[in-house]
């Protein structure tokens, strides 16, 4: 008995170990995690689908200014490789279909297509209930690209361009990321709670779309009742299990889960595809499951609105399109006390100057944040105490990386693995000076990129000339020729 | 007698290694700084003239014989000055890097008169336009070099910075409160 004991503690110590750097944020989840999913969100008279909500190229409209049309209806087909389309979140009429603020720190325009809400909320006839579980793997993926599925735990990557990529090359393990580390977020752990037999039914049904054998679904040790949702709803799938992970932000980082769970280690210029895992957010799993079983493209999803600015944060399903004032209005928002507004988490999210944008597909938490909750101390000359190397999930040193890109050495700080860098927060976080970390890797990927862009430019104009030297010789010859 | 043969001989003896030093020169010639080609290869070749030499050579000749920087190519941007520094062993200073210029000529369609003279000097075909009709700046394919400015007679030219979108949006610098509010 002792020795079992022991063993077991050994083991979970050895676990633990996996864990690479990370913080114990404070998880400020009380506010929203008690309470039911709010539906009786109010329907828009307007709503803003912008063309582009995922990573890729945008969708190209198929629909005309003063044209109707349903609950569901395609707006804009993807093109390209890697894209995926938009679909109207409600009935009504199109009636225009412009430059738009988009969900994004610096609110520029977006090309948007905008629907005025006739109230009916018609949705065309479902179609024959069929089973999905006889129908081609391929068909599978087809069907949730053609919902319009992307990874909706944030980085809004087309899901079907990864099940069709996993089933290729013969992944083995789907991983679900029910992590949710972010403070503030409780849009999974609900869904979870609430919805755990639809979740599980969508993993079945991924899994039957990549081919792979066995799904684990992952979930911080702060979610009991979300843990003990999911393994009932999973208990009579064997190849679905359910893992419980130490809470631990960015526990809910890809490489940091597959460390964990699988035990290796991705490398840096490898994806999780390469160790033989694939990972999709369980708000993911959900959208699969009402698109392959109801027919219900990705028109809605839900989404934490909290912060201290909020008098009644909740999480609410809303149709995509909704502007974000509309949902904070709907919790009781109080303008004069947001000192911030974020989209995402309060770690990774990014500050929008106003809400007048639009909800998308990515955008798991909207927060009105209250003087006191943003209040940070004024920075101060970095004392090299090495917290924030201890704290860097990826294994960098970010006060070396952030001096360099403050001198202007970029290349320096690329040498310093600047592009592994995934701007999680974590050092500016425990960092005691108050040093905008984070910001300057930002800045320096934007330099890097813009550096990028400009040396592509270079070799196609540097064609372009000699291009014009060629011709230009080519026409004295001629000329010359003519003379004699 | 051996005073005859030792003038002979040597006269010979010279003679034959003035030729085979005249022939040396012709056949191992070197033709050029090996250094300066390997730098002109780097360089775009716009021949735009915008660090102030005649030309692309002419810029990496005074390069490798220490008379410009490795900033001197503004079409080359900051990527080729970082090159140029690791090529030639010298460290590059940082701020003089930081923001890689984007801008590019841009024409005021109310000013141009449809003379042509602006396509006809610029290197890299980036103006299209015909006779008595308004030119106009394939920004994709400007470099920025200028001639254009130069060339057109109503100054209806002018370079400028292109509109900023969500694709090429991209976060300022951090500014520290100690680092004083420096334009940049």
């Amino acid at each position: 008995m002792l020795v079992q004991s022991l063993a077991e503690t050994v083991r979970k110590l050895g676990r633990e170990l996996r864990i690479r750097g990370g913080v114990h944020a404070e998880g400020r989840k009380t506010a929203t995690a008690g309470q039911p999913i709010a539906m009786a969100l109010p329907l828009p008279e307007r709503f803003y689908i912008p063309l582009q909500q995922h990573i890729g190229q945008p969708a190209e409209p198929v629909v005309g200014i003063g044209q109707r049309v349903r609950k569901g209806d395609l707006l804009a087909h993807s093109q390209g490789m890697l894209s995926a389309p938009v679909h109207a979140p409600t009935s009504g009429t199109v009636i225009d279909i412009t430059d738009h603020p988009a969900p994004h720190p610096s609110v520029l325009p977006i090309r948007t297509i905008i629907i005025e809400a006739d109230g009916l909320d018609e949705a065309p006839k479902p179609g024959v209930p069929i089973d999905p579980m006889r129908l081609d793997p391929g068909e599978i993926c087809a069907r949730i690209g053609a919902a319009g599925i992307v990874g909706m735990g944030g980085a809004a990557f087309p899901s079907a361009v990864k099940l069709e990529s996993a089933r290729q090359r013969r992944v083995h393990t789907l991983l679900i990321n029910g992590g949710e580390c972010e403070p503030y977020l409780t849009c999974d752990d609900r869904l979870m709670r609430e919805r755990g037999a639809e979740i599980v039914d969508g993993i079945r049904l991924m899994l039957h779309g990549m081919q792979a054998p066995r799904a684990v679904v992952v979930i911080e040790d702060n979610k009991p009742e979300a843990l003990r949702a999911m393994a009932d709803a999973a208990s009579p799938f064997p190849q679905i299990g359910v893992v419980e992970v130490p809470t631990r932000y960015p526990m809910g980082w890809e490489r940091q889960l597959i460390r964990y769970v699988i035990g290796k280690e991705v490398p840096a210029d490898k994806l999780a595809a390469d160790v033989g895992v694939l990972i999709h957010n369980v708000a993911t799993a959900y959208a699969v499951h009402r698109a392959i079983r109801h027919g219900e493209p990705l028109i809605r999803r839900v989404v934490t609105v909290s912060g201290g600015a909020v008098a009644q944060p909740v999480n609410v399903e809303a149709p995509l399109g909704t502007l974000l004032s509309e949902l904070l209005r709907f919790c009781g928002w109080d303008p004069a006390r947001t000192a911030r507004l974020v989209i995402g988490g309060p770690m990774m999210g990014e500050a929008i100057p106003h809400a007048d944008v639009p909800l998308v597909k990515g955008v798991n938490g909207l927060l009105a944040l209250s003087p006191e909750e943003v209040a940070s101390a004024e920075a101060q000359p970095c004392i090299r105490c090495g917290r924030c190397v201890t704290a860097c999930p990826v294994g960098l040193l970010p006060l070396e990386m952030a001096s360099r890109i403050r001198a202007g050495r970029f290349d320096g700080a690329v040498d310093y693995g600047l592009r592994d860098c995934i701007q999680c927060g974590s050092c500016a976080y425990v960092c005691p000076s108050n040093l905008p970390l984070v910001h300057y890797f930002k800045y320096g990927k934007g330099i890097l990129a813009a550096r990028q862009k400009l040396q592509e430019k270079t070799e196609k104009t540097r064609k372009l000339a000699e291009a014009r030297q060629s011709r230009i010789e080519r026409e004295k010859r001629e000329r010359k020729g003519a003379a004699v | 007698m051996y005073i005859v043969l030792a003038i002979f001989s040597l006269t010979a003896l010279g003679l034959t290694l003035g030729l085979v030093l005249a022939a040396a020169a012709r056949v191992l010639k070197v033709e050029s700084d090996p250094l300066v080609d390997e730098l002109e290869v780097m360089l775009p070749g716009f021949q735009c003239g915008q660090c102030g030499h005649p030309g692309c050579r002419p810029a990496v000749e005074a390069l490798a014989a220490g008379r410009a920087t490795v900033t001197l190519c503004p079409p080359g941007g900051p990527a080729l000055a970082q090159r140029l520094a690791d090529k030639l062993g010298v460290v590059v200073d940082g701020d003089s890097l930081a923001d890689p210029d984007d801008r590019v000529a841009w024409v005021r369609e109310e000013n141009c008169i449809g003379c042509t003279r602006c396509f006809k000097v610029c290197p890299t075909d980036a103006i299209v336009g015909a006779p008595k009709q308004i030119h106009t700046v394939l920004a994709e394919a400007c470099i920025a070099c200028g001639k254009c400015l130069e060339a057109c007679p109503t100054e209806c030219l002018q370079l400028q910075r292109p509109k900023t979108t969500l694709h090429t949006w991209r976060w300022p610098k951090p500014r520290l409160h100690w680092e004083g509010a420096r334009a940049c």
